[in-house]
């Protein structure tokens, strides 16, 4: 887990499912394959409707059509996040597509298992609602050791909820160096 | 000091007497299973991480039933199976369901419990959300992605934090016009769909155990819709009898202790409830019928594992029998055993799935069919701006297919009477 995460901001609305984020109809990619994965990152969160893509103004999609990195590193998202399907697929897209960080107000609990267990993305929980103060194309600067997120676009500060028991498991970057550290696996 | 079954459970997996919630903990997993979506990349990951030659920690507890992209051209889809035909091979696994034979299953969550893998006291985890479904038989069962199937697949182990539980009490006798699927809908347009974030949802109450097994499963598997880790109910000797007739494997049931505390408990009298929908796009977003009725559709749908059971046909069927349905109705079985059984069970002389062809219907192959949409040439598929009625557990934007698409969800009585009329009907107007 890096010290310091810096980018822009992607903003979007309330219980945003799996089916958004990465449509099941996608699935199909191997996720392994390089010529392949990367459309996990064309696709992220192209199940959006148009309007809800980059709040406030919408129309912005994450991943521009042509394209298979998204200019966005930070995801900020109000409450459950990522609610809907098991699939790993979701928070493996947006870290495909080049996101660092989805900061929500809550998580659905197997998109952030699945985040977390993986790798793929740090799931933060903000008590204040971010995508009412944070505008998509914003600039951000998160200290991920204690938490506080800038946002120097606009230059306020937020304190992030602590990471928790799940910083031990991002220290070790998945879970099978985790699972190893706890003597489960050799 | 008391715990609740979901407690007891985790605890005997963890090698100790009591857990508590919030605590994190290690289990032993009885069994896993996967299908064809996330096999494949749990299967990438599990040789990454223990090798390429790597074992499996116990062939006899991984449970493969392909079943989401199944009757579909698409080449990638194909592929899936194709990679887990290999591994099933290469690895002698016994439990694993190929397409094309006649071992061929369909929805995993059904099959699973069709095949005797639901066992009470057990710890079952799925690369799928609704693996939920399986507490129904008083297991605890959660839905996980490929990294932590894949730590399983090599270990037999997880990491999981010990919910809370919430504990719904259904009293009374449940009326001819209601089913299952009004209770889950409520309680989760009651909770919200996050309100179960974390949490065991538990059902109890002479209701709920007046269901059949088919109808306890519809309960546990919409758990995840209110956001639940796990969704159980005690079992007894409905559960039991099931059990027995499909498996000889031993089983240890366990109960919650009397006075085990909850972190809430509503209690419903299922005498005074009413039919309800879940009204475009989330699965809390609860009305009545009545307040809905009347509603245009374009298309009705029954199937998937909350909605395309045996007793959700037999259901649909004695509303459409010698009717004919006014708007498009796809019919797809949850797995072939229900498939058999709608040729073989029959109401006024004609097989159910005669039934369902005279009154106009479509009729699909078991597996999730539309569901969850899938490719562009499933059966049932959504491709535009229709209004659909379905059986199914979820109508968030897209997921039946088109973003456009207005889904509402409800009872497999509630979308019979209303493929009959065209519009969102309460099936108290034409239940006799
Ligand atoms: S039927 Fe639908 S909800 Fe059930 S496992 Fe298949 S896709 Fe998921």
């Amino acid at each position: 887990m890096k010290d310091i995460i810096h980018g822009k901001a992607y903003v979007v609305g309330d219980s945003i499912d799996t089916d958004q984020i990465i449509p099941a109809v996608h699935l199909v990619y191997s996720m392994k394959i390089p010529e392949e994965r990367q459309f996990y990152g064309r696709y992220a969160l192209c199940g959006l409707p148009e309007t809800s893509q980059g709040l406030p103004a919408g129309n912005i999609p994450f991943t521009a059509p042509d394209r298979f990195k998204s200019d966005f590193t930070f995801v900020i998202a109000g409450t459950n996040f990522g609610c809907g399907s098991s699939r790993e697929h979701a928070p493996f897209a947006l870290q495909e597509a080049g996101a660092e960080v989805v900061i929500a107000e809550s998580f659905a609990r197997i998109f952030y298992r699945n985040a977390v267990d993986g790798g793929f993305v740090i799931p933060f929980e903000s008590r204040a609602r971010l995508i009412e103060q944070i505008r998509t194309g914003d600039v951000l600067t998160l200290d991920t050791r204690t938490g506080v997120l800038l946002n120097v676009t606009t230059d306020t500060e937020y304190l992030l909820d602590p990471l928790g028991d799940i910083a031990e498991i991002l220290k070790c970057g998945n879970v099978f160096e985790y699972a190893r550290r706890a003597g489960m696996m050799a | 000091m008391a715990q609740t079954i979901t407690q007891k459970i985790l605890a005997q997996h963890s090698g100790r007497s009591r857990v508590n919630p919030g605590e994190n903990i290690w289990i032993d997993v009885d069994i896993l299973m996967t299908h064809d979506v996330c096999g494949p990349p749990t299967i990438d990951i599990f040789k990454r991480e223990f090798g390429e030659s790597a074992k499996v920690w116990d062939k006899n507890k991984l449970v493969i039933l392909p079943d989401h992209y199944i009757f579909t051209e698409d080449p990638h889809a194909r592929r899936n199976i194709e990679l887990l035909r290999e591994f099933a091979s290469l690895h002698d696994l016994p439990h694993y369901y190929d397409v094309g034979t006649s071992r061929y299953k369909g929805v995993c969550h059904i099959a699973l419990a069709e095949e005797g893998f639901n066992r009470p006291g057990n710890v079952l985890f799925g690369t799928d959300s609704h693996t939920c479904t399986s507490g129904a038989f008083g297991l605890f069962s959660t839905g996980v992605g490929n990294t932590d199937a894949a730590l399983i697949m090599g270990t037999g182990k997880i990491w999981v934090k010990v919910p809370d539980t919430m504990r719904f009490v259904f009293e009374g006798d449940l009326p001819p016009y209601l089913m299952a699927k009004d209770l889950i809908l409520s309680v989760i347009g009651d909770i919200g769909f996050e309100g179960g974030t974390y949490k065991a949802l538990e059902f109890d109450g002479k209701a709920v155990f007046d269901l059949s097994m088919e109808e306890r499963m519809t309960l546990t598997n919409m758990a995840i819709e209110a956001g639940g880790k796990n969704g159980i109910i005690a079992p007894d000797e409905k559960t039991f009898e099931y059990v027995r007739s499909r498996t000889d494997h031993a089983f240890e049931p366990v109960y919650g202790d009397p006075g085990a505390s909850y972190y809430s408990e509503r209690v419903y009298d299922v005498s005074k409830m009413e039919p309800v929908v879940a009204k475009p796009h989330r699965p809390d977003n609860l009305a009545n019928v009545s307040e809905v009725a009347g509603t245009r559709l374009d298309r009705a749908y029954i199937g998937s594992c909350t909605g395309g059971k045996i007793e959700d046909f037999m259901a649909a069927a004695a509303i459409l029998e010698g009717n004919e349905v006014r708007v498009d109705t796809f019919v797809v079985p949850a797995s072939s055993e229900v498939t058999r059984q709608l040729r073989e069970r029959t109401m006024n002389g004609k097989t159910i799935w005669q039934v369902f062809l005279d009154a106009g219907c479509k009729m699909g192959h078991a597996s999730c069919g539309a569901c969850l949409g899938g490719p562009v040439d499933t059966f049932g598929r959504a491709n535009g701006t229709e209004v659909v009625i379905s059986t199914t557990n979820r109508n968030f934007p897209g997921r039946m297919g088109s973003k456009l698409a207005a889904v509402y969800l409800a009872s497999p009585l509630t979308v019979a009477a209303s493929a009959l009329h065209g519009t969102i009907t309460d099936p108290r107007e034409v239940l006799v």
